[in-house]
Formats: C-alpha cells, structure tokens, sequence
C-alpha cells in the first residue's frame, strides 16, 4: 500500500497518483503554456503567410471553372471520342447551348474564354460572340409560342404555371420594398412531373432572377432558355391528362402544336455563331481540361502541353520557362559566388582592424544596406550605361574607342553586378560574425609554428570561417533566385529571370495558374537545394554568428 | 489584475475609435486610382481639385493602375473593394469586364451629355469598347529620336518605319518589351498593307514574317518595360529612338527642354478610361457615379488636354481644347489625333488581341531569350 510495503511498484507522488503521470501532466501543462505563448505569433504566421501561400500554390492545379461553367457539356462530352474524327453529336450542342446560356446570364463564358485561352488561341473571342448570339437560337422557339397563344408572352401567367400556391400568395403579398426579403421561388408539385426540364430550367432562371439580379420574379419575363426547354418537354408528348392547374389548357393546345413548329438545329446554330465548333480541336481542348484538377499548368510551366494523346513539348519557338529556371540558377550561383569573392576580405577586415576603424568600416557596408533598392539599381543605371560615369571614363582613359563602349547594362552582366552589389551585405554580416569569434591566436600559434601567411590562412583560419560562408551563400543564393526588380530594370532581355515571368503573368496575363505553378517549381527547388546542402554540408555548419 | 483591466480598456478604445475612424473615411473619402506621374497630375488639375471644392469630399490618389488588374481581381477574391474607380487601358478595362471584376454601366443614364443634347453614347462613339469602360483619352505609342544625333544632311526619322532603317539612322533603338504593337510595325514596315496586318499576324508564317524584320534591329534594340524608361533612354542618349506614349514624349520635349523630335508616322492609338470595380456598397458607389458625371464632362475632358497632350475621348471635347495651363503654348499640334500627325495610324485591335495575347507573348518571349 505505501512505498515502503511495495518497493517493486511505481513510484508514487503526494497525491497517490504515479511519479510518471504526475510529472507528464505538469510537463504537458507547461507545453500548453508555451504553446499559448507564441500562439499569436504562430497564428500571425498561419494566417498571413502559410495559407496564402498555401491558397496561390493551390491555383496551380485548380480547374474548376470549365466544369462549373459547361456543366451540362462536360458531362455530355465525356462519352465523345476525341480521335475518331467527328464533332461530338447533336445532345453535345444542345448541352452547350443551355451552358452558355446560362452562363452569358451570369458573364461567366468569357471568364471561361480566357481561361482556355491559354491552351488554345482563339477560344476567348469564340465564347464571347456566342455569348452574344446564343440568345437568338432559344428565341425561335419564344416566338413560336408566344405567337401561338399571348399566355407564354407574360411573366404572370408563367409564375402561375411553375409557381407553388404558397409561394404565388407571399409574392402577390410582397410590397417589393428592399428591406423586406423577396419571398423564394418555390417549384408547383404537379409541374414538375409533367414537365421536368421546364420545372429545373425555370428554377435556375428564379434563383437567378431573385438572389443574383435581385430583380422582383413577378416582373421579369422567363428566358428564351426556358421556351426551349419547353419545347423539348411538350414534344416528348407528357401525360397532361392528371394535371389540371393553372394553364393546363394552354398546356395541352402548345402540345398539339408543338409537332409542327420549326425547330433549332444546334450543331448547324453553333456553326452559323463561329465555324470553329465544328473545329476538332477546339472540343477536345475542352474535353482535356474538364477534370476538376489539371497539370496543365504545370506542364506549361516546364515547356510541355497536354494534348490528346498525353503531354509533349511545345514547339521550338514557345520554350521559355526551362531556359529560364536554368538561367535563373546559374546567374544566382555567379552572384553568390561573386559575393563570397568580394564579401570575403571585407568581413576580414572588419573583424581584424581595431575597433574605430571597423566601426567605420562597418557602417560603409551597411549605408548602402539601408538604401532603397530602387534608388541603388537606379544608380547603378547611371554608372553603366553606355554614356554612363563607368563608360566616359574609360573612353577619357583612352582604354575603349568612343564608338565602341561596353555593353555593361541591359543584359546580364548588368544583372550579376548590380545584384553582387545589393546583396552582398548579406554575404558579409554573417561572415564578419563568424571571423569575429575566431581567436587571432590561432593564426600567431600557426606561424609560430612554422607555417607561411598562406598555410596559416588556409589551413588553419579558412577552415574556421566556412560556417559563416555557408550561411552567407545559402541567403544570397535564396534572396538571388526569387528576385524581381534588379533583373527587371537592369537585365535587359538576356539577364531576366523566372521571377519576372511570374510577375507578368501575376499582373498582366493574369493567368495566376501559370504564375503559381512557375511559383511552386521555384519552391520545390530552392527546398531541393536546402536539402542537398545539407546532406553534403550539414545546416548544423552554419552560423549566423556566435 | 489591475493590467489586465488596463489592456481590455485601451483594446476597446483602440478598436471603437479604429471603427469611427473607419466610419469617418466611408463617409468623406474617395480612392481613385491612376497611373501617377505627369498623368494623374492632370487628372488631379483638370478633375480632382475641382470636384473636391464642389463637394467637399477628399479624393485619395492612388498610384497602382499598373498592377490594377492583378489587385483588382485580389480584393474581389477577398471581398474587400477598397478602390472606387480604377483608371485602365482599354485592353485591360475589357478584361477586367470579362472577368466579371468591373460594373456594366448604362453610359447614358450614368454620364453627363454633350452641351448640345448628343448623349454620351453618341459622343464617346465608338471610344465605348466595352459595356464597363467609359474612355477619357485617346493616346498614342509613337516615336521620339534624337535630334541632336541625326547626321547633318539627313532627313530626321518621321516614324515606325524608320526604325528598321539602320543605314540612315544608326544607333540603339528602344521597343517596348512586349509583342502588341511591335508586331504590328514590324508587319507594316515590311510592306503589309494595313487592312491586312492582323490576318497575317494569325497565321505562323505572318508572326515568322514579322520576328524576322525585328531580327534585323534586335541586337541594336533596348527594350523596355515602362515608359519612363524609354523616356530615360532617350534623354540620356542612350537610344537614338525609342517607342513611348506620346504624352511622356510631349513632356519630356516642352516641359523639360530635351533634345527630343517626334516621329508620329504608324502611331498606334489606345484608349484610356475609368472602370468601377464591381460590387461597390451602396453609398460608395452613388458617390462615384456622382463624381463620373462630373469628370466626364465635355469641360473636363476637354481642360484635361491643357495639362498633357492627350486628346479628350469625347468629340464634343475637341474643339474646346485650348492652351497649355503654364506653358501657354497650343496643344492642337501636339494631339495624336491632329490631322498631320495622323497621317498614317492604326488602332489597338483589342478584341484580336485578347484572343492572341497569350499566344504571341509566348512566342515573343521566347525570341527574346534566344
């Protein structure tokens, strides 16, 4: 019962509980308290960093639009064989007639133009004009009935055909007063039964009407849309005989007359609007990207497209992307490198001079650390170009022709020295911090014991400062790679990187699929690198000072 | 205890005068957004300052036109409009209208007529190419050179066209670093007739065709990506000719004294407009409204080409274009769209170019890089 009697057993605390669960319990209590403790921080961050971030990767992959805007097609167009050479059939047509409809009313189709637009030109204006002309193919059959008998000409009369009896007395009750809510369409039972596609066409047309347009239902007369909808209905020849109210007289004499209007022909209506729907290839481009999710965005982001028959290359004169990650890469290294070259004795000499020349030193590096970025490229701009301050005094120095000045700006050494010289505060603070706990004795030790200047320094001071090499290049290298405004202002065409092309794409091609595709390869590659550096070298190396 | 009393009252206070400041900004303020510089200098002269002294509501500039697609469409996907009306090019403007991000707007019932009784359709005319822009000016790419580095005996350059000549007018020259525009020179000047520039730029070889004749200046060429670059070029000598808008060209000419001509031959007209961001609250947007009546007048439009040489949108305007404000000089002879500058023009084809943007811009990037 007590310690003493059971020597074997747990360990007790004061409380009779185990040592163990009492000791966790208090651990975790205080895990809690830590964890509420940078709870705002970490919040802060979730907040306004990871799930944006998060948000715009997902972009990438995202596709919902075509989906969500020709519902009805896509899933028509699922059964259609791209390869056979034939545009898919007639149900197809008529498909995309109510989703354009549908969709012009909402202007969603030329949201959905751009979008595929960007896999194959000349979709965009496809859709607009025939957003623009759609509504005439549903008007051949508006016409008909409405010349047939003036009950489908009135806005009342067709509410009172779909309407519910609950729902027509709260309207006619309803005063039309914007504070008072517009009481909600609601289907007649009876209608629905007899006809389907009328009952759910006039349904989307209410909830538009009502909840998008916030339009008064009573006043608005049906869409052309819902005319056809009703042809369709009628001339499947519906039981009308158990329906008996309001408009089943007109119901049964539009019936009968049904048979003998004249009637739309979709794939011909669609060809008269553009001659590209019966292009193969503007169906299949549709058919490749109904899916909810898509890679096109990143195929396109590596120089390949998505066709029929999987991905490919695009052609010779549309690859960018590759040429420039590769570019991008590369020109970051030169100017990590570059640093390291220029960084290396400055931060010696801060670390090695007493302490007021150092201060001095000191605050010439980091002047120019404090300066805006824009007015040091500007700058830069000024000095090279080629009736700059660097060219005229070499042409007055005599060592270049007048006529043949260097080409210093506008391409990329412009970009590999402007960016050396903005980012290399970053390569000399963590090395200035690194040499500045290197014990000055270790080098006198090595001389004293015979080594020259050079030995001394490679062999025993460099070793101690490649920590702080580490750190340097790994923050030059990740700011270099993500740059946007130096190369864009002073890289020409030759020294942009991948950055700018995802700028563009962010604010002016506003293919923000693209953008965060290009976004998540630079990502995933800039992860690679931090982990291939350290494997090879160990993050444990790296110091940022102490 | 006696803290914790002290934080929640000062975080109450903070947070009931943070919603009665925002509530005093909702009620009296106004953000309008522009391109800045020289531009919105005169929007502010010529709009700004005289609808503020009618009013009394405080107009905020901001200067993010550039990127105002892009946070356009941002702060619809965040639900949160903080912009009242949005100043784009056209091309961005029928975007923008597409993308369901900017209103549709009655012109007529929205906008003042014309002092003899035109409706505002009928005077913007065919300036209107989409339901959601209402167009203010009409603006020109065109070319500056150099005067000073035109060889004695040498008739100065008078256009596009001379810019492909390397012979006659050695130097560096400066494009824009995107295809619109360029294209469509590089085409003329290669002997397209007009009418047939843009069905040959749809087909492969035409866009070949065109890539070829800008190979010929492409080692010669800066290019550029904002206009007050090609205005630094030229003024530091750096490019014999550069493209730029014609109103950066006026101003770097007459205003700042540089030794700058104009080359007006093949300018390319644009249009620039107001767009309102879609879904506005109520009261926001009735202010708006109540502002585009007032600065979309043919007074205003017209007094905004006394500030900067872009000609007013409205044909009513025109005529009443006078002076500049503080130069006194006449603006007629600086308008793009004066007879002899306008000898040979060409349109912004918008609607062909939302349908091949994509497409060439890939393909001028890519030639860009090789």
């Amino acid at each position: 019962m007590t310690r003493a009697s059971d020597p074997t057993g747990p360990m007790m605390a004061a409380d009779g509980t185990p040592l163990k669960t009492s000791l966790n319990r208090a651990l975790r209590r205080q895990k809690l308290r830590a964890l509420a403790l940078i709870a705002p921080l970490l919040i802060f961050i979730l907040v306004t960093f990871i799930a944006p971030i998060a948000d715009m990767l997902f972009r990438s992959v995202e596709n919902q639009i075509v989906s969500d805007t020709l519902p009805r097609t896509t899933e028509q167009l699922a059964e259609w064989d791209g390869d056979s050479g034939e545009i898919p059939a007639p149900e197809v047509f008529k498909a995309l007639y109510t989703d354009i409809f549908i969709a012009q009313e909402r202007k969603l189709h030329t949201r959905l133009g751009s979008r595929l637009n960007y896999e194959l030109t000349g979709v965009s204006s496809l859709f607009r004009k025939s957003g623009r002309r759609v509504e005439d193919m549903g008007e051949v059959y508006q016409d008909q009935f409405e010349d047939l008998n003036d009950f489908w000409k009135d806005a009342e009369t067709w509410n009172a055909l779909m309407g519910s009896d609950a729902w027509l007395a709260a309207q006619t009750k309803w005063d039309g007063k914007s504070d008072v809510p517009q009481p909600q369409f609601e289907l007649r039972e009876e209608i629905a039964g007899v006809l389907p596609q009328t009952a759910a066409t006039f349904e989307i047309f209410a909830d538009f009407v009502q909840n998008e347009d916030d339009d008064n239902l009573a006043k608005e007369d049906p869409w052309a849309l819902v005319y056809s909808a009703l042809y369709d209905d009628l001339i499947a020849e519906p039981d009308l005989s158990g329906y008996a109210g309001p408009g089943s007289a007109e119901l049964l004499e539009a019936m009968a007359a049904a048979s003998t209007f004249e009637t739309v022909d979709y794939p011909a209506a669609f060809e008269k609007i553009d001659k590209d729907w019966h292009d193969i290839e503007v169906w299949q481009t549709i058919q490749t990207y109904s899916p909810d999710f898509t890679s096109g965005y990143f195929l396109n982001a590596v120089d390949m497209k998505k066709s029929p028959d999987g991905a490919e290359m695009r052609p010779e004169n549309e690859q960018i992307y590759i040429k420039l990650f590769v570019r991008t890469l590369i020109m970051s290294l030169v100017i990590t490198g570059s640093c390291i070259l220029l960084g290396y004795p400055v931060a010696w000499l801060l670390a090695n001079l007493p302490a007021r020349t150092a201060n001095l030193l000191m605050i010439l590096v980091l002047l120019p650390f404090w300066t805006s970025l824009l007015v040091r490229t500007s700058a830069w701009k000024v000095m090279l170009q080629q009736q700059g301050v660097v060219n005229d005094t070499l042409v007055w120095l005599g060592l270049v022709a007048d006529d043949s000045r260097l080409a210093l700006i506008n391409n990329q050494t412009g970009t590999i020295i402007a960016m050396t010289h903005i980012l290399l505060p970053f390569m000399i603070l963590p090395l200035y911090s690194v040499m500045k706990t290197i014990p000055p004795s270790y080098l006198r030790a090595a001389k004293s014991l015979g080594a020259t200047n050079w030995t001394a320094f490679w062999r025993v001071y460099f070793p101690q400062s490649v920590p702080g090499i580490g750190a340097g290049s790994i923050l030059v290298f990740i700011l270099a790679i993500g740059y946007y405004i130096t190369p864009e202002l002073v890289g020409g065409t030759t020294g942009t990187f991948i950055s700018n092309r995802i700028a563009y794409h962010i604010s002016s091609s506003l293919n923000w699929g693209l953008a965060a595709a290009l976004g998540a390869i630079l990502l995933a590659l800039v992860l690679g690198l931090y982990w291939a550096y350290d494997k090879i070298v160990g993050i444990d190396n790296v110091k940022l000072g102490g | 205890m006696k803290l914790t009393k002290t934080l929640l009252a000062s975080t109450a206070l903070t947070v009931a005068s943070g919603m009665a400041f925002a509530d005093g900004h909702m009620a009296s303020e106004m953000t309008i957004v522009s391109w800045g510089g020289a531009y919105s200098n005169s929007q502010q002269k010529a709009y700004h300052d005289p609808y503020m002294e009618k009013s009394g509501i405080t107009i905020i500039n901001d200067e993010s036109s550039p990127e105002g697609v892009a946070k356009m469409r941002a702060q619809a996907e965040a639900g949160n409009i903080t912009w009242d009306l949005v100043d784009l090019e056209a091309a961005d403007a029928i975007r923008v209208c597409d993308e369901g991000l900017a209103m549709e707007i009655d012109h007529d019932e929205v906008l003042a007529a014309a002092p003899d009784g035109t409706s505002a359709s009928d005077d913007f005319g065919d300036m209107i190419v989409s339901d959601c822009f209402i167009p203010q000016i009409v603006f020109s790419t065109t070319f500056g050179y150099r005067t000073d580095q035109v060889a004695e005996g040498v008739e100065p350059p008078k256009g596009a066209c001379d810019v492909f000549d390397l012979e006659t007018y050695p130097g560096k020259r400066g494009l824009n670093k995107q295809p619109i525009a360029n294209m469509e020179w590089a085409l003329l000047c290669d002997g397209v007739a007009y009418e047939d520039v843009y069905d040959v730029l749809e087909t492969e070889e035409g866009q070949d065709r065109a890539f070829a004749k800008l190979d010929t200046i492409k080692d010669q060429t800066i290019f550029w990506s904002s206009a007050a670059e090609a205005i630094q070029l030229l003024a530091d000598g750096e490019v014999f000719m550069s493209s730029t808008y014609n109103g950066r060209l006026f101003s770097a000419i007459e205003e700042q004294g540089q030794p700058i001509g104009m080359a007006w031959d093949w300018q390319m007209f644009d249009l620039d407009g107001w767009v309102v961001p879609a879904d506005l609250p109520e009261d926001r947007l009735a202010r708006v409204m109540d502002y585009l009546y007032f600065a979309t007048d043919t007074q205003r439009l017209a007094d905004q080409a006394k500030f900067i040489s872009y000609g007013p949108a409205r044909a009513s305007s025109a005529p009443l274009v006078s002076t500049h404000a503080e130069l006194g000089i006449d603006m007629a002879p600086h308008m793009p769209t004066e007879p002899s500058n306008a000898e040979n023009t060409f349109v912004n084809n918008y609607t062909w170019w939302a349908d091949y943007r994509d497409d060439l811009d890939s393909k001028f990037q890519a030639w860009l890089t090789q």
